[in-house]
């Protein structure tokens, strides 16, 4: 199995589990009508897509309906995909550029999975013989260097730590100065979870960022920020103060393994044109994924496969 | 597209329908559906949603609107009362009764946020309720998940039990057996988190159940959590049947719709709310503030009783009676601005008040306590003539307080402008006319 079908893998619950509902919704018929929208939208909403991409669908849909009120499962799969596509896909149209060293900064609320996807990451691309440093710019939580350092090792990527409860702009300027003196190809930044919310901690995240840039010219190359499938509407809100603190280059969609559907990352492509890079879709240190937009949807919507996979 | 306060969206429909007496359907109907896109855009469950807004529907229809309230008012009071009675009408505390050692068992997704909600519970209740606890870190999965809950324990004065090289199963079997020997009357297990669609997580958390029997089984929810909440708190219902819930991360500002959903889906109480990095970031989960946090109305009560445990009555009493004779000082202001400091960073506390946790504009404005240390450094450079009565500071008093404390005139003179006005607000609520303290309204 290549890489994209492992990604099909994760994905195989988004899809099974939007597009049971679709099949609920068509209830037998093979067309829907206007008395089926509101529960269409509840359905819509309930991926976490958010009710701006919902109400986009939906209206679309509408203007579709108008000639004889209905609307077949092939038109409403159509508009929905073509809709959400065209948001995921647009947002990733802009070519990252690989800088040597290439700073990658993860950052997000906490829990989300920055630590694990870190070292997925080193682990990744050691595999593809680059050579990595690690930064344990995570100071706060207790034992997050410990994680991050069992990832290096797992990974062979060499670590920058300090202390718990130092200067994590401190631990960035370190890695900085190691990822140069050490030719390194890749710097990863390991962040501490912060809430969107806590002002001196976004202070505290700007400084890192702008620590990196005084080392390396033009870095933080990428700005991830790392979401949980499992996040609802707060996403958004999110990205957004994530974005003002440190402008964001992409999104890292973890946990997408459970039930969880990830559709926030739409409303977040949409409202701040940010593009999925990765998904993270297991525990394993192979199973962090670049992200496809167009398998996203087609994924979400194949109506052969839905039917297989539902019954 | 931010929340806005669903009162003000209603308010805007029904402005044209001001009609006292009975509510019509279509007044009705036309509420509910802002109540709807409310609740979804709060990430409550659809399903959930679906099954409230008929309830609240059957009940609105053909009520009387009260005489003192619009008909919007009229429909979010419904809604946030059955709201409240959904998630329980009252605080819902644990069941510590039993026999010791009493077992408390964490379970949840990874990165609710177990761990740490696991050592704040340890030391609220070595705290509150004069407990000797244990934690228990049976997580043998995650790197570093045991060292993690190790440091936590050292900082809390909590010791932690694990066994290097041992099952889950193994780790909290012998941590229950041996807890009275080695004088802990409460054990706390921190389980592993993965996902509840993982059958070995699960079965090893069935096997750790019947293995020490908890008095409580506790769900460790992220606020955050979107429409997938119901389908994981249902896996674990199911397979532990729960006791209840907390509810983590609730200083963001995530709506927090979440509870509702998994309050419907187990019907059980969601008992603690973690709030905060620090480990006594956790209190007692209120499901009437919920309530109206979830439709977007704030937490007006909690900045409320916030204040309230933060202002000392005395101290109070004091400023009140110099007011009235004309004594209100500097250094009384100082107290005033210490106390204002004491309920903690005044981000949080705007992020609270309804209104203002949706205004983007003041969201932005940030509070900045360094101003208070500079206000500080300025009062202590008075000499204490100077600061009983600040009317005898002119200008050249003015020069040598602004190179004492190391700030410019300005800041003197923005000190005095508003020492001025907070004496005239002070004397407005509390001082000679009385006049009636207007707090924001919650509707």
């Amino acid at each position: 199995m290549g890489i994209l079908g492992l990604i099909g893998k994760g994905l195989t619950k988004t899809k099974e589990a939007l597009s049971k509902k679709l099949g609920e919704l068509f209830g037998g018929r093979d067309y829907i009508c206007a008395e089926d929208l509101d529960e269409l939208e509840a359905m819509l909403l309930q991926a976490d897509l958010g009710q701006s991409t919902v109400e986009k669908i939906l209206s679309e849909l509408k203007s579709r309906m108008e000639a004889d009120g209905k609307a077949d499962r092939k038109v409403l799969e159509g508009i929905i995909s073509g809709i959400i596509g065209e948001i995921l896909s647009a947002s990733s149209k802009t070519e990252i550029q690989i800088h040597k060293p290439h700073v990658i900064v993860l950052l997000g609320v906490n829990g989300t999975g920055k630590t694990t996807s870190a070292g997925k990451m080193a682990y990744s691309l050691s595999r593809q013989g680059k050579k990595v440093v690690l930064a344990a710019a995570d100071t706060f939580r207790a034992a997050a260097i410990e994680q991050l350092e069992v990832w290096a090792e797992r990974a062979g990527a060499e670590l920058v730590k300090h202390k718990q409860g130092s200067d994590p702009s401190a631990v960035a300027f370190d890695a900085a100065k190691a990822a140069i003196n050490r030719d390194a190809d890749y710097l990863i930044v390991d962040t501490a979870g912060r809430l969107h919310t806590k002002s001196n901690l976004m202070e505290e995240l700007k400084k890192v960022g702008k620590v990196i840039g005084g080392q390396v010219e033009s870095a933080p190359h990428e700005t991830l920020l790392v979401i949980d499938a499992t996040t609802g509407q707060n996403g958004l809100v999110q990205a957004r103060e994530f974005n003002k603190a440190i402008p964001l280059t992409g999104i890292i969609l973890t946990k997408l393994d459970g039930t969880a559907k990830g559709g926030i990352v739409v409303a977040v492509s949409e409202e701040l044109g940010i593009p999925v890079k990765y998904v993270g879709v297991g525990e394993s240190a192979e199973d962090l994924r670049p992200f496809d937009a167009k398998e996203f949807v087609e994924g979400l919507f194949k109506v052969g496969e839905v039917d297989n996979a539902v019954s | 597209m931010a929340f806005e306060g669903l009162s003000e969206k209603l308010q805007s429909i029904m402005q044209k329908l001001k009609g006292h007496g009975k509510l019509s359907e279509k007044e009705i109907d036309s509420a509910l559906k802002e109540v709807r896109i409310a609740l979804l855009e709060a990430d409550v469950n659809f399903k959930v949603v679906k099954s409230f807004i008929e309830k609240v529907r059957e009940r609105a229809l053909g009520s009387e609107v009260m005489q003192s309230l619009t008909p919007a008012q009229q429909v979010i009071k419904i809604v946030h009362s059955e709201l409240i009675e959904l998630m329980g009408s009252t605080a819902s505390r644990l069941e510590l009764g039993q026999e010791p050692p009493i077992v408390i068992m964490m379970v949840g997704l990874q990165g609710s946020g177990k761990t740490t909600t696991s050592a704040k519970l340890a030391n609220l209740l070595k705290k509150a309720n004069n407990k000797r606890p244990m934690l228990v870190a049976c997580d043998t999965r995650r790197p570093a998940a045991v060292k993690q809950l190790e440091t936590l324990g050292t900082q809390i004065g909590v010791p932690v039990h694990h066994v290097e090289g041992a099952s889950p199963e193994q780790i909290a079997k012998s941590a229950v057996e041996g807890a009275l020997k080695s004088g802990r009357d409460l054990v706390i297990l921190d389980t592993a988190g993965r996902l509840h669609i993982d059958e070995e997580l699960m079965q090893e958390l069935e096997r750790i159940k019947i293995l020490t029997d908890p008095d409580e089984i506790l769900l460790v929810v992220d606020a955050m959590t979107g429409q997938d909440a119901v389908n994981v708190a249902k896996a674990f219902q199911e397979r532990l049947d729960i006791t209840g819930v907390i509810l983590t991360k609730l200083d963001g500002d995530a709506r927090g719709g979440a509870a509702l959903s998994v309050r419907a889906v187990t019907g059980k109480p969601i008992k603690f709310a973690g709030t905060g990095e620090k480990l006594d970031g956790i209190e007692v989960f209120h499901p009437d503030r919920m309530a109206s946090r979830i439709l977007g109305m704030g937490d007006i009560l909690t900045v409320i009783e916030k204040a309230q445990e933060s202002f000392d009555v005395e101290q109070a009493k004091k400023i009140e009676a110099k007011l009235r004779k004309q004594e209100f000082s500097l250094e009384d202001f100082l107290v005033q601005l210490k106390e204002i400091k004491k309920m903690g960073p005044l981000g949080d506390m705007l992020s609270m008040i309804p209104g203002l946790s949706s205004n983007r504009k003041l969201k932005d404005l940030k509070v900045d306590e360094k101003q208070m240390s500079r206000v500080e450094a300025i009062i202590y450079s008075m000499t204490p003539g100077e600061r009983r009565r600040p009317d005898t500071i002119d200008s050249s008093r003015k020069k040598r307080i602004a190179a004492g404390s190391g700030t410019k005139v300005q800041d003197v003179n923005a000190l005095l402008k508003q020492y001025e006005e907070t004496k005239k607000l002070l004397k407005a609520f509390g001082g000679g006319k009385r006049q009636k303290m207007r707090m924001p309204g919650i509707f």
